[in-house]
C-alpha cells in the first residue's frame, strides 16, 4: 500500500454475474450449453431473436435466484417483472436483454466477511447474450457470433459500496462462489465466463486527513466518479486489479485531479489495468415492462415449495458441524461444494461420532486420499471401515522397528545429519523410510521417539 | 355461383354432401386471383401447390379450403416480409402457431395477403408493395392494417382469411371492405411466430363472409399456446354452439356516438339503426354517454385513448424493431419506410429517460383507466355496440403525410385494445352510389366472444346488410 494511503477510504463496490446451470434456456426450450465446443447448435427463434419469437420464463431459473437471494439473506419480491433493457450490439439479437429493473427478485441481504458484513443492494435475473469470435476465415479477418450462450440464465448479484479493501473484495467473491456451488446452481467457472466479476472503485479523502480506523459507517458520501473494473476472470486478478488502480487513483488525486468515470480492464500479463471505455453519461437503456411476459405472482404455496428446496444454511451447517463433530472448518471446506455432499458428510462424520472416531483426522485423511473410496458415491459405512483400516497399526516389536530404523539410517545419513542440524522436516523424510523398509503401519508418534533414541 | 363466392361453412356442408369438389373451389378461387390480383394487390405470395397440398385434408374440419393469411403470421415455405423491403424474401424456418393450427386444422394458406409494412397504419398505404385497392369499389382504400385479407374476401379470393389487431387492423378493413373481423380478447390467440407490432395490443383473429365463419375459425385458432406466455389458460369452447340463441334478454349500450364528430353522420345513424333492430329483437338498449373524465356508467371518452394508444404502441414498436437492426435478414435499416422510422422515433424518445414518466408511465396509467371504465360498464351492460371506423372508406391516396392517419381512423376501438377486450365488425349499411359499407363494432367483455358473436349473428340474419348471409 502507498504511502499517504491513511489519507484515503477505498470504496467498492461489486457486480458478479453468474450462469445458472439449468437445464434449458432462460427464455426458451433450447439446452443451457453456453460453451458447447460447436457454435450454434443450441439455438431457435426465441434465442436467436428471430420475428415472431416469444420468451416464456423459466420457471426453475426464477426459483434457483429466489433461492439465492434467500442464502444471501434477501426479502423477495413475491411480485416481480421483466424488463427490456435496450442497446445496441451483434451479440444481442433483438436489440435488448430481458432483464429486471426496478423490482429485482430478491433485495436487501448481507454477506458476512472477516472485516464486517457487506449489504447486498439486489440479486435479479436476466439473459445472457451471444459471444463474438474474432477470427480469420480464408484471409479476411470478421467477426462471428455463436449463439450458444444467448438466453442462458444469468443472476447478477450487486453490493452496496461496503468493500474496503482488495482483500475484502476478493474474500466476498469468494464466499459468493462457495454459496452458490452449495447451493449447487451454477458451477461458477471463472475461466469459460460462468461466474464475471466487476468491481466499482472509488477513493474518498478523509476530511482533513483524519485517519478513520474502523470508518466503515454507512452514510458516507459516496466520490463523485467511480470507475468501474470489468471481466476479470480470477479472484487473484480481483485482488490485484483493485490494488492497481487504488495505486493510480490515488496518484491522480494527490495531482489534485478527480480521476475519469469509466470502464477498465484488467491486463494480466503487465498486471495494470486499462481504460476501455469511458462513460459520458450514464447509457439510457429505456428500460420498460416485457410485454411479452406477464408479471410474476409468488404465491404463498410456491413460496413455500422454494423455501423447502432450500439446504441448511452454510453457516448454520458449519456452526454445528464444529460443534458436533470438532472438525476444522478450513480443511472441512476444502472436502465438499454441495449442499448434497454435504448432507452425504454430515451423514458420514455422525456414524463417526457415533463410533467415537475423531472425525477432524477423518476429514484429514480424506482430504489427503487416504481412503481410497470415491466420495459421496460410496456407502459411508465403508468409508468408516476403511478408516479404521488405515488408522490401526501392525503388530510390531520395539527391536524389530529398530533393526529397520538402522538400515533406514544407513542409507540416509544426510537426513539424519539434517536433523541434528536442527531440520525438523527431515524427521518426516526418516519416518516415511523407516517404514518403507518395514512395509508396515507403524503409529507415527511411536517412530519418531524410537529414531530419536536411535541416532 | 361460383364455388369461391361460398361461405366456408357452405363449402364444407357441398364438399360433404359431395355437390362440389376441392378442385372446383381451386380453380374458381385462382381464376378470380389471375383475373383481379393485379388490380386490387391482395396477395403479394400465392402458394402454387395448394391445390396439391388440399388433397388428404378432407376429413379434417377444414376440409382443405383455401385460407388467406396477413403476411406478418410466419409461414413455412412461403414468404413472410410484413409488407417491409426490410423482410423482402424472408423465409420463415418455423410456423406461427395460429398457420399451424389452421393447417393442422386442415387449412390450406393459399397466399400471403398485403398489409400496412409492419402492421403500421390503416390503409395498406404504408406497404412498401404498393397499396390494396378495396374490392367494392377500386378508387377505394381497403383499410388497414389487415387490407389485404379483408379485401381477399370481398373479392372471394379466398374462403376465409386470418388477419390481426393492434387496434382496428381487423375490424376497420372488415367495415371498409363489407366483410366480417373479429378480434379476440387479447391472449385467446397466440402471438407466436406473428411479426410483433404492439405487443400489449396484437391480437390475431379471423375476417370471414360470415359471423359463423368467423366463430369456426376461432374455434379452432384460439387457446392457450405454451410458446405465447400472454395466452390465457381458459378453455376454449365451441364458438358455434350458442350462436343462433339472440339477444333477448341482453343489456347493450350504443357508445361514442354523442361526440361532436361523429353525432348525425351516417355512421352514427348505422349505429342507431343498429341498437333499434336489438331493442326488436328483445334486448335492452341504451345510449350511453360519453364523459371526458372516468364517471360510473359512463363511457371515458375516446380521446385520451388516441395519445395512450399512440405512446404504448410506439414505445412497443420501437423496441420490437430493434432487432431489425442491419446484421441479419440481409437488408439494413434504410429499408425501413417513412411510417416505421417516424414510429420508431416516437417510441424511443417516449421511453427515453426524463420522458418516459411523462409519456409512457404516464400513458399506462391511464391505460388502466379505460380498463376499469371497461370493467364498470360491463357490469351494466353484456354488450357494447359502436362504430369501427368513423367514416365510409376513404379514398386511395388518402394517407397523404398525416402522421395520425390511422390513429384518427381507429379512434374509435383504440379504448377497446387498450382494455384488451374483444370485438366484432359486421357489416350494417352499404351505399348504393358508391357500394361502399359501414361496420358494426359490437364489443364484449374478456373471453366473451361467444355472446358477440350472437349478437352479430342474430343482426347479419335479419338485416339484409350482408351479402353472403342467406348463401
Amino acid at each position: 500500500m502507498g504511502k499517504n494511503m491513511s489519507n484515503y477510504k477505498v470504496i467498492i463496490g461489486m457486480e458478479i454475474h453468474v450462469q445458472l446451470k439449468t437445464k434449458s434456456g432462460m427464455f426458451c426450450g433450447c439446452k443451457n450449453d453456453p460453451d458447447a465446443k460447436k457454435p450454434n447448435i443450441y439455438t431457435c427463434p426465441v434465442c436467436l431473436g428471430m420475428p415472431g419469437g416469444l420468451p416464456v420464463a423459466n420457471k426453475k431459473a426464477i426459483e434457483w435466484t429466489i433461492m439465492l437471494g434467500l442464502a444471501l439473506g434477501c426479502k423477495i419480491n413475491k411480485f416481480s417483472k421483466f424488463d427490456r433493457k435496450h442497446y445496441f450490439y451483434p451479440d444481442l439479437p433483438k436489440g435488448y436483454q430481458i432483464s429486471q429493473y426496478d423490482i429485482p427478485f430478491c433485495y436487501g441481504g448481507k454477506v458476512e466477511t472477516s472485516d464486517g458484513p457487506i449489504g447486498i443492494t439486489r440479486v435479479h435475473l436476466e439473459e445472457d447474450t451471444g459471444k463474438l469470435i474474432h477470427d480469420t476465415v480464408n484471409g479476411e479477418k470478421v467477426s462471428l457470433i455463436d449463439f450458444n450462450r444467448s438466453g442462458t440464465p444469468l443472476v447478477e448479484i450487486v453490493t452496496e459500496p461496503e468493500i474496503y479493501s482488495s482483500a475484502q473484495a476478493k474474500e466476498y467473491a469468494k464466499k459468493l462462489r462457495q454459496i452458490i456451488r452449495y447451493l449447487d446452481i451454477s458451477d461458477c467457472d471463472m475461466e469459460k465466463g460462468g461466474m464475471r466479476l466487476e468491481a466499482n472503485i472509488s477513493l474518498l479523502r478523509h476530511p482533513q486527513g483524519v485517519r478513520n480506523e474502523t470508518g466503515h459507517s454507512k452514510g458516507v458520501q459516496l466520490p463523485k466518479y467511480k470507475v468501474e473494473l470489468k471481466n476479470i476472470n480470477s479472484f487473484r486478478f480481483l485482488e490485484r486489479g483493485i490494488e492497481y488502480e487504488i495505486e493510480r487513483q490515488r496518484e491522480i488525486l494527490e495531482k489534485g485531479e478527480t480521476p475519469i468515470q469509466e470502464t477498465r480492464g484488467y491486463n494480466a500479463e503487465k498486471g495494470i489495468t486499462y481504460s476501455q471505455r469511458t462513460k459520458e453519461e450514464a447509457a439510457d437503456y429505456r428500460y420498460f415492462p416485457d410485454p411479452d411476459l406477464p408479471p410474476i405472482n409468488i404465491n404463498d404455496k410456491w413460496f413455500s415449495e422454494i423455501v423447502s428446496q432450500m439446504p441448511e444454511a452454510f453457516e448454520d451447517m458449519f456452526g454445528r458441524w464444529i460443534k458436533e463433530y470438532k472438525i476444522n472448518r478450513e480443511m472441512t471446506e476444502l472436502l465438499f461444494e454441495t449442499a448434497d455432499q454435504a448432507k452425504w458428510l454430515d451423514k458420514l462424520f455422525s456414524e463417526a461420532i457415533k463410533e467415537k472416531l475423531p472425525v477432524d483426522k477423518l476429514v484429514n485423511l480424506l482430504i489427503h486420499k487416504k481412503i481410497k473410496l470415491e466420495l459421496f458415491k460410496a456407502d459411508q459405512a465403508q468409508i468408516i471401515t476403511e478408516y479404521k483400516k488405515e488408522v490401526t497399526v501392525d503388530e510390531i516389536t520395539d527391536d524389530v522397528i529398530i533393526g529397520y530404523i538402522k538400515k533406514a539410517v544407513t542409507a540416509n545419513s544426510q537426513a539424519v545429519a539434517d536433523y541434528k542440524a536442527g531440520k525438523g522436516n527431515a524427521m518426516n523424510f526418516l519416518v516415511g523410510a523407516v517404514i518403507r523398509e518395514a512395509k508396515k503401519k507403524i503409529e507415527f508418534g511411536r517412530l519418531v521417539k524410537l529414531i530419536q533414541s536411535s541416532i | 355461383m361460383k364455388t369461391n363466392e361460398l361461405t366456408l361453412k357452405k363449402a364444407i356442408e357441398l364438399l360433404d354432401k359431395s355437390e362440389i369438389s376441392l378442385s372446383d373451389v381451386y380453380k374458381d378461387t385462382e381464376s378470380v386471383i389471375a383475373e383481379k390480383n393485379k388490380e386490387l394487390n391482395v396477395y403479394l405470395d400465392l402458394d402454387k401447390d395448394a391445390l396439391l397440398k388440399s388433397r388428404g385434408q378432407e376429413r379434417k374440419p377444414l376440409r382443405g379450403l383455401p385460407i388467406a393469411v396477413k403476411n406478418n403470421f410466419l409461414t413455412v415455405g412461403l414468404p413472410t416480409n410484413a409488407s417491409s423491403k426490410l423482410l423482402d424474401g424472408f423465409m420463415s424456418p418455423f410456423e406461427s402457431t395460429v398457420t399451424k393450427k389452421i393447417k393442422e386444422s386442415g387449412g390450406v394458406v393459399i397466399g400471403k395477403t398485403n398489409m400496412d409494412a409492419w402492421a403500421h397504419g390503416s390503409s395498406t398505404e404504408t406497404s412498401d408493395y404498393g397499396s390494396t385497392k378495396n374490392p367494392r369499389n377500386t378508387s377505394y382504400l381497403p383499410g388497414g392494417s389487415s387490407g389485404g385479407s379483408a379485401a381477399a374476401i370481398a373479392s372471394d379470393m379466398a374462403i376465409a382469411a386470418i388477419g390481426s389487431e393492434t387496434a382496428g387492423s381487423i375490424r376497420q378493413p372488415a367495415a371498409w371492405c363489407g366483410v366480417v373481423g373479429l378480434k379476440p380478447t387479447y391472449g385467446r390467440t397466440s402471438r407466436y411466430g406473428v411479426v410483433a407490432m404492439g405487443s400489449s395490443l396484437d391480437s390475431p383473429g379471423p375476417l370471414t363472409k360470415t359471423v359463423e365463419d368467423s366463430a369456426l375459425i376461432l374455434n379452432y385458432i384460439a387457446g392457450k399456446d405454451e410458446n405465447d406466455a400472454t395466452t390465457s389458460p381458459l378453455p376454449i369452447m365451441d364458438y358455434t354452439k350458442n350462436i343462433k340463441k339472440g339477444v333477448k334478454g341482453m343489456k347493450i349500450g350504443i357508445c361514442y356516438i354523442d361526440h361532436q364528430k361523429i353525432k348525425g353522420t351516417p355512421v352514427a345513424k348505422a349505429v342507431i339503426a343498429a341498437g333499434k333492430f336489438f331493442e326488436s329483437e328483445g334486448a335492452k338498449v341504451d345510449l350511453i354517454e360519453t364523459t371526458p373524465g372516468l364517471k360510473k356508467g359512463k363511457v371515458l371518452s375516446h380521446e385520451h385513448a388516441i395519445g395512450v394508444y399512440t405512446v404504448v404502441q410506439r414505445s412497443e414498436v420501437s423496441s420490437n424493431l430493434s432487432r431489425y437492426d442491419g446484421i441479419r435478414y440481409g437488408k439494413d435499416r434504410s429499408n425501413f419506410g417513412h411510417e416505421a422510422k417516424n414510429r420508431v422515433m416516437l417510441g424511443t424518445f417516449s421511453l427515453s429517460k426524463g420522458y418516459a414518466d411523462k409519456y409512457y408511465v404516464l400513458a399506462q396509467k391511464i391505460r388502466s383507466l379505460y380498463l376499469s371504465n371497461f370493467k364498470d360498464l360491463f357490469s351494466q351492460y353484456d354488450l357494447l355496440i359502436s362504430a369501427p371506423s368513423p367514416s365510409f372508406a376513404l379514398p386511395v391516396g388518402s394517407l397523404g403525410d398525416d402522421p395520425m392517419f390511422g390513429e384518427l381512423q381507429d379512434l374509435l376501438v383504440e379504448p377497446s385494445s387498450l382494455a384488451g377486450i374483444c370485438g366484432i365488425s359486421i357489416p350494417c349499411f352499404r351505399d348504393e352510389k358508391t357500394n361502399l359499407y359501414l361496420g358494426l363494432n359490437i364489443m364484449g367483455n374478456y373471453f366473451n366472444e361467444e355472446k358477440i358473436l350472437q349478437a352479430a349473428y342474430n343482426f347479419e340474419q335479419g338485416t339484409k346488410w350482408n351479402p353472403w348471409a342467406k348463401i
